[in-house]
C-alpha cells in the first residue's frame, strides 16, 4: 500500500465518520425535546458536517481521479464506506444520541489534538479547526449526561440502557490496521492505541459522576475497517443517495 | 397617570407619534389579545415551517445543499424561539403557548400544511414562501409593540439569505437537465396559489385587519401586500424561464401592477379548518416531539433543583 | 411549577469584543446555568455576534415601570450644567 493509498483511506474513515454522524444527528432537527436543545443539537451537526466536507474534499484531492467530495458522498456503495459502527447506529431516544455523541466528542478531540501534529498539513490544518468545535461539543454532551444519570429515575434507567446498548461499538474506535501502520511511519497517522488509555480516563470520570455502570460482559463488534458494517448503514446510504443516483448528470 | 381617560390618551398618543409600546406600558385589553394571537401564530408557523423543509435534510443532493438547508431549518427554530419570547412580554407562558398550538387550538400559516414532494419544492418554498413571508415580516420591524419589533429586526436580518437559497436552487434546476426543470415547473405550479393565500384574505373579508393597522400591528393590506409580491415575483419566474400557471396574469399599464387571478379561497378557508393535505401530519409530529422529549425535560428539571439544595457537586 | 415545564426564562447580554458594552438580545429558557450559557451561546452567537456572554434569571432582573418615568427620568432634564456645552470657554483656549 503506498503512503497516498493508506492517506486516501485514512481521509475516508474520518470523513465517512464525520458524515454518517452528522446525518444521524439532523434526523433531530425539528423533534428536539424543546427547542432550545433542538438548536444546540443542530449546531453540533452543522460543525461535524463541515468536517466531513472538508475531509471529504481532501480525499478526492488524495486520491487524484478527479472525483469530487459529493461523488465520493453520493456514488459509493456500502463496502466503501469506512465509517464506524457507532456513529451508524440508531438514534434511539435523546439519552442513546447523547450518550453516543459524548463518547464520540470525548474520542475525536483526543483524536484531534493529536492530528493537528500530523505531518499532513491539511488534516493538520482540519484538525486544529475542529478541536475547537470538539471542545464545545464535549462540554455539551458531558452536562447532559449528567442530567440523564442524575436527573430522575427515568433519565438514569434510559442512559443506562443507552450505555449498555453502545459499549459494544466502542473497542473499535481504536483499531489499527495497515493503514495506520503505513501513515504511522510518515508521523500523519494518530497511534489509536496511545490514546485509548487516555479516553477510558475521562469517559470513566464522566460514567461515575453520572452515576453510571459499564456493562460487564461485552462481545466487542468490529468491521469498519474493512468496510463492513451494521445493516442500518445501508439504509442510511439509499436514503442520502437516492437523488443524485436518480440523476447522475445533474448538478445541484 | 391616574384616570383611565388619560391612559388611554396616552396610549393613542404614542401611537399616532410612531413611538413603541413596551412590555409594561398600559395597553387596551384588545390590543394586547391580538398582539399574542398574531406573535403565538407567528411564531407557531416557524416551528410549524420546520417540518416540510425539514423533510429534506436527510435527502439533499449535494454537502453544500445539505448544509445550507440544515442551519435554514435552525434559523426558523430560532426565529419561533425569539418570536416566543417576545410574546410572553404580554404575560402567557411558553407552556401555555405550545399547548394551544399542540391541541390545535392555535392556528399557523396554513402554507406548511402542503407537502414538500420533490427537491425542487424545498427551491419554491425558499423562493416563493419565504418570498412572501420576508414582506410581511419586513412590514412588522416597524410594528408599534418593541419587543415584537426587536424580534422581527433579528429575524429579518438572519432571513436574508433564506429567499436567496431557495432561488438558488431553482437555478440550478432551471438550467439544468430536463428532469430538473420539470421538477422546478411542477414545484412552481403546486405553490404559487398557496403563496398568494398567505397574505390572507380580501381586504373586504378581512375584519380584523382595520384594527391592527390602527394598533400598528399591521403596516399595510393583505392585497396591497399580494400585489406587491406578484409584481415582484413575475420577473424573477421569467429569468428562471418557468411559467407561473396563471392565464390571467398579465401587466396592467393603468396601476403599473400585474393583474392576476384570485387563489381559491374555499380551499384557503377548508386548509384552515384542518383539512390541508398534512394538518395532521404536522400536528402529530409535534406533538410527537413534544411528547417524546418530556422525560428530558423532567430530568432536566429534576437535575437543577438538587443543584439548588446541592444534593449534588458543583 | 407544573412537573413539565420549558424551564424559567432568562435573559441574554453580549459582548461584540473585548471594550465594548454588553447589549441585550433576547431572551430564552434553560433549566440550569450552564444550560442558559449553552443556550445563549448556540442561539444569540452563530453568527459571529459574540466574544463574550452574560445570562441573567428573567425573574432577578428589577426593573422601573412606566410610572416612574415622570419622577424617575424628567427630573435630570433641566440639570443642563452636567453637559460640557453649558459652559463659555474664551475662544483660542485648547485642550478642554
Amino acid at each position: 500500500m503506498t503512503t497516498q493509498e493508506a492517506l486516501f483511506k485514512y481521509t475516508l474513515r474520518l470523513s465517512d465518520t464525520s458524515l454518517i454522524l452528522a446525518q444521524r444527528l439532523s434526523e433531530w432537527t425539528s423533534k428536539g425535546p424543546f427547542l432550545e436543545e433542538d438548536l444546540a443539537l443542530t449546531n453540533i451537526a452543522l460543525d461535524i458536517l463541515g468536517q466531513a466536507n472538508s475531509l471529504l474534499e481532501y480525499a478526492a484531492k488524495t486520491e487524484g481521479k478527479g472525483r469530487s467530495s459529493d461523488d465520493l458522498a453520493f456514488f459509493r456503495n456500502e463496502r466503501e464506506f469506512y465509517n464506524t459502527l457507532l456513529v451508524e447506529q440508531p438514534n434511539g431516544d435523546y439519552a442513546q444520541t447523547i450518550l453516543r455523541q459524548c463518547l464520540i466528542d470525548n474520542f475525536d478531540l483526543l483524536f484531534y489534538q493529536e492530528l493537528a501534529k500530523s505531518k499532513d498539513e491539511t488534516l493538520a490544518a482540519i484538525a486544529a479547526k475542529s478541536i475547537k468545535e470538539i471542545t464545545y461539543h464535549v462540554r455539551h454532551t458531558s452536562s447532559w449526561v449528567d442530567r440523564f444519570g442524575n436527573g430522575t429515575e427515568e433519565s438514569h434507567t434510559r442512559i443506562q440502557n443507552a450505555l449498555n446498548e453502545l459499549w459494544r461499538f466502542t473497542d473499535e474506535l481504536f483499531e489499527m490496521n495497515e493503514v495506520d501502520a503505513v501513515l504511522l511511519k510518515e508521523k500523519i497517522a494518530v497511534d489509536l492505541q496511545a490514546i485509548k488509555p487516555l479516553w477510558k480516563k475521562q469517559v470513566d470520570a464522566i460514567l461515575e459522576k453520572a452515576n453510571l455502570k459499564l456493562p460487564e460482559t461485552v462481545f466487542m463488534q468490529t468491521g469498519s475497517r474493512n468496510a463492513k458494517h451494521t445493516e442500518h448503514l445501508g439504509y442510511i446510504l439509499a436514503e442520502m443517495q437516492y437523488l443524485p443516483r436518480m440523476h447522475p448528470t445533474a448538478k445541484w | 397617570m391616574s384616570n383611565a381617560v388619560d391612559v388611554e390618551k396616552n396610549f393613542n398618543s404614542k401611537l399616532e407619534k410612531n413611538d413603541f409600546v413596551e412590555p409594561k406600558d398600559w395597553m387596551p385589553e384588545n390590543y394586547r389579545k391580538h398582539l399574542i394571537r398574531q406573535i403565538s401564530q407567528h411564531a407557531h408557523s416557524e416551528i410549524i415551517g420546520m417540518l416540510p423543509e425539514g423533510n429534506w435534510i436527510s435527502r439533499a443532493p449535494s454537502l453544500r445543499s445539505k448544509m445550507v438547508l440544515l442551519a435554514k431549518v435552525q434559523d426558523e427554530g430560532g426565529h419561533g424561539l425569539y418570536l416566543y419570547t417576545a410574546a410572553e412580554t404580554l404575560g402567557i407562558s411558553r407552556d401555555e403557548l405550545l399547548g394551544a398550538l399542540h391541541t390545535g387550538k392555535a392556528k399557523y400559516s396554513s402554507i406548511f400544511n402542503y407537502p414538500t414532494l420533490t427537491w425542487a419544492d424545498i427551491g419554491a418554498v425558499g423562493w416563493l414562501v419565504d418570498g412572501a413571508a420576508i414582506m410581511n415580516q419586513v412590514m412588522l420591524q416597524r410594528t408599534s409593540y418593541g419587543p415584537y419589533s426587536r424580534a422581527m429586526i433579528r429575524i429579518c436580518k438572519e432571513e436574508s439569505f433564506h429567499q436567496r437559497q431557495g432561488y438558488e436552487i431553482m437555478c440550478r434546476l432551471s438550467f439544468g437537465t430536463e428532469a430538473q426543470k420539470e421538477m422546478a415547473q411542477d414545484a412552481l405550479n403546486r405553490w404559487w396559489f398557496p403563496t398568494m393565500m398567505m397574505f390572507g384574505p380580501p381586504d373586504k373579508d378581512s375584519p380584523n385587519s382595520e384594527q391592527a393597522i390602527k394598533w400598528r400591528i399591521k403596516r399595510e393590506t393583505n392585497d396591497e401586500l399580494r400585489q406587491k409580491f406578484v409584481d415582484r415575483t413575475v420577473e424573477q419566474a421569467e429569468f428562471l424561464g418557468l411559467t407561473i400557471p396563471d392565464k390571467n396574469l398579465k401587466w396592467n399599464e393603468t396601476k403599473k401592477g400585474y393583474d392576476f387571478s384570485e387563489p381559491n379561497w374555499e380551499e384557503f378557508y377548508n386548509v384552515i379548518k384542518g383539512n390541508g393535505p398534512c394538518n395532521k401530519e404536522r400536528l402529530e409530529a409535534r406533538n410527537k416531539a413534544h411528547s417524546d422529549g418530556a422525560w428530558v425535560r423532567e430530568a432536566a428539571m429534576a437535575y437543577a433543583e438538587k443543584k439548588k439544595e446541592n444534593i449534588l457537586a458543583a | 411549577m407544573s412537573k413539565d415545564s420549558q424551564g424559567p426564562l432568562w435573559e441574554v447580554f453580549v459582548q461584540k469584543k473585548a471594550g465594548q458594552p454588553f447589549v441585550h438580545c433576547g431572551s430564552l429558557h434553560a433549566y440550569d446555568k450552564e444550560m442558559a450559557l449553552e443556550n445563549a451561546r448556540d442561539l444569540y452567537t452563530r453568527r459571529s455576534e459574540g466574544s463574550a456572554l452574560w445570562v441573567v434569571p428573567a425573574a432577578a432582573i428589577v426593573a422601573s415601570s412606566p410610572e416612574d418615568i415622570g419622577p424617575f427620568f424628567e427630573p435630570a432634564n433641566d440639570k443642563v450644567y452636567r453637559h460640557p456645552t453649558f459652559y463659555q470657554i474664551p475662544e483660542g483656549v485648547k485642550y478642554i
